[in-house]
């Protein structure tokens, strides 16, 4: 029988897989998927606590998480193309300084 | 039935997650996106298991679709080159392992310590009806910000990739 810990467990593992991603890599554009890897995590842990809870405001909280993460992920990435037309770089180890 | 696709779904989910942050065998950013789309999907697949049917189908949508593609053309129009930076921070890299597996035991710890799921038992059964009743109703004006919200975002981004940026 498969239960809420194991979703949470799933959840958590993956989260972790995320924030991994998100100290590890130094490349701007996979350090950006280690965040959405993190916010799937989030998302995981709200539709089972939705199903176990009996409840429907998990999903529908999953619904605004998802669109917002959408907008994010746009303006994130107009941000990196932006950084990379001034410094020709998307390593953050390169991007020291804070003047442009 | 079910346990055994809850098992093939988490396990590929966590498999292609973990290639997504750090793949052995190359550090190509195309190839990490490749793998998200793959976690996604087999996230979906958990969704489905969830009868949460409508998220499943918004996530293979949403992610798989637009947020993919996005990343997929940003990568190409910069045209990374993931020149020889192949030297690994040895100190930084136990140290990021060792955050890790803390941060995961933590959360895993005090899961199985609150005993959350005790006499829980998955009976909700959210069809798409009710969840748009719940978003036209109670959640009304949350969906009607987030539309605001959208078309800021829209014109950030444009404002954001115009090439002389003032």
């Amino acid at each position: 029988m498969i239960g809420l810990e194991q979703y949470l467990i799933v959840s958590a593992l993956l989260f972790s897989l995320g924030m991994m991603g998100v100290i590890l890599r130094r490349n701007l554009i996979v350090i950006y998927m280690g965040l959405e890897l993190m916010l799937n995590a989030a998302n995981l842990a709200l539709v089972s606590f939705s199903r176990f809870t009996d409840t429907i405001d998990g999903q529908v909280m999953v619904f605004f998480v998802i669109t917002v993460a959408a907008a994010e992920v746009a303006v994130g990435l107009a941000l990196i193309v932006a950084l990379y037309r001034k410094r020709q770089t998307t390593e953050v180890g390169d991007l020291t300084s804070l003047k442009l | 039935m079910q346990e055994l696709l809850f098992y093939i779904f988490s396990a590929l989910t966590l498999i292609c997650g973990f290639l997504v942050v750090a793949n052995p065998f190359t550090r190509n950013p195309v190839t990490s996106a490749m793998f998200l789309v793959l976690t996604i999907v087999s996230m979906a697949g958990l969704f489905v298991l969830l009868n949460a049917f409508f998220l499943a189908a918004v996530q293979v949508m949403v992610y798989a679709g637009a947020v993919i593609v996005l990343f997929l053309f940003v990568i190409m129009l910069l045209d990374v080159k993931e020149v020889e930076r192949q030297h690994y921070n040895l100190f930084g890299v136990v140290l990021g392992l060792l955050g890790l597996l803390s941060v995961g035991g933590m959360l895993i710890k005090a899961i199985l310590a609150s005993g959350v799921g005790k006499d829980l038992h998955p009976h909700m059964e959210g069809t798409t009806k009710d969840l748009g009743m719940k978003l036209f109703t109670d959640y009304v004006l949350p969906f009607e910000i987030m539309g605001v919200l959208l078309l800021v975002g829209m014109i950030g981004v444009i404002l954001l990739s115009k090439k002389n940026l003032r």
